[in-house]
């Protein structure tokens, strides 16, 4: 490692921040595009899931919260993009390279909706926990995305009490809509555990290292259990898993995930990959003759 | 496509402050995606928008002439102040004291 990149590294470990025109080393670079391009690709991605809800939401309210959830979440795509154009990738680039399925996005938008409790359980229980993993990137060294984070926060707070609310109507209804949410949530459990990814010491993850994320993976998703499982067996739900539990130390135990099947899932071959890609490469497609448009009109 | 870096105003009264950038063909485009990126939710009062070449970037403040004077940190009087008071102390009392 050559002194300036010593420097960089001491500079960030020992908290100082990075802004977008500051000299920074290749690696550190290279890792920060990735994941911000990631983190934009699933907000992108993460709409697609829900999309499919809008038309079929129970009543008007419902409809227009999900409306607004949803464009917030593009809105947070386009946000994350800039901060990856700015680091030195295009917008186009990277919408070119998610079609291609070269880029990736986060495994639980890679499963399929069956039923209007699954957009319950995504908006309470996948947005707990992104949120945790969002709420770890204010102290990013990275300062820019730092900041956006700060605004993506603020805008995602209601998503969870709007899924909860979801998850409430529903549990104290009819049977049949409280089977709903337990059949989403017994679907929906195991890529919730994987979300966080595998159990990698603070100590071997670059990503920590960097300071770009200051959250080791396995203290992201006991925060996850700690603060959303006593909340879903206190409305009588269960989880599918027969190991959960907590020690007295405070500490979650679980069933340890297959992590080669996440591996598997974010690099394309989930339940529904192929298809959201598909639906993404279709959209790109469709709206073309929009950006050459106004490209040629503002030229 | 050009950057347009954007300020916001949170409330009236408040200073304008860097809120992000975004990327826009035009100044017209510019502005419907920054109301909509940035003041959907009314967390804005007033939004300024600036092509990035425009801004004027300033960074580096060299004190070569060591102007400490000019600041709080510049004036350590602790030591005189004890200094100060243990000579008033050991002073012949005065009338009015």
């Amino acid at each position: 490692m050559d002194v300036r990149t010593e420097e960089f590294l001491a500079h960030v470990q020992s908290g100082g921040l990075v802004e977008a025109g500051d000299w920074m080393p290749d690696e550190y670079r290279k890792r920060l595009t990735k994941f911000v391009e990631m983190h934009a690709n699933s907000e992108l991605m993460g709409v697609l899931p829900e999309r499919d809800w809008i038309l079929r939401a129970p009543t008007l309210q419902r409809k227009l919260a999900l409306t607004a959830k949803i464009q917030d979440e593009a809105g947070h795509a386009q946000l994350l993009y800039r901060i990856v154009e700015d680091l030195g990738k295009p917008r186009e680039a990277c919408l070119d390279d998610l079609i291609a399925g070269k880029s990736k996005f986060h495994n639980v938008f890679h499963y399929p909706t069956k039923s209007w409790g699954d957009v319950g359980v995504i908006a309470w229980l996948v947005d707990a926990a992104a949120i945790i993993s969002q709420k770890a990137l204010l102290k990013c060294s990275y300062a820019p995305y730092a900041r956006i984070m700060r605004k993506i926060c603020w805008e995602e707070s209601f998503h969870i009490l709007h899924g909860r609310d979801v998850v409430l109507t529903l549990v104290t209804g009819t049977d049949g809509q409280r089977e709903l949410v337990q059949e989403a949530l017994d679907r929906w459990w195991e890529p919730l555990m994987m979300f966080h990814g595998n159990p990698i010491p603070a100590d071997d993850d670059p990503m920590v290292h960097w300071r770009i994320k200051s959250q080791p993976n396995e203290e992201a998703r006991q925060q996850f259990l700690e603060g959303y499982v006593p909340q879903v067996w206190e409305l009588g739900l269960t989880l599918p898993d027969p190991k959960l539990a907590r020690a007295d130390d405070g500490t979650w135990t679980y069933t340890e995930p297959d992590w080669e099947k996440l591996m598997a899932v974010v690099s394309g071959n989930g339940p529904a990959s192929a298809e959201r890609i598909a639906f993404r490469r279709l959209s790109r497609a469709e709206i073309d003759w929009v950006s050459r448009t106004v490209l040629a009109e503002a030229a | 496509m050009s950057v347009f870096e954007v300020f916001r105003r949170e409330r009236a009264g408040a200073p304008m402050q860097h809120a992000g950038s975004i990327a826009a063909p035009d100044a017209r485009f510019a502005q419907v995606y920054a109301r909509e990126q940035y003041g959907r939710r009314g967390e804005s009062t007033a939004l300024w928008l600036v092509p990035r070449e425009a801004v004027d970037e300033i960074e580096d403040f060299v004190d070569e002439f060591d102007l400490k004077y000019r600041r709080v940190d510049g004036y350590s009087i602790k030591e005189r102040l004890k200094e100060a008071r243990e000579r008033a102390g050991a002073a012949a009392p005065r009338a009015g004291r």
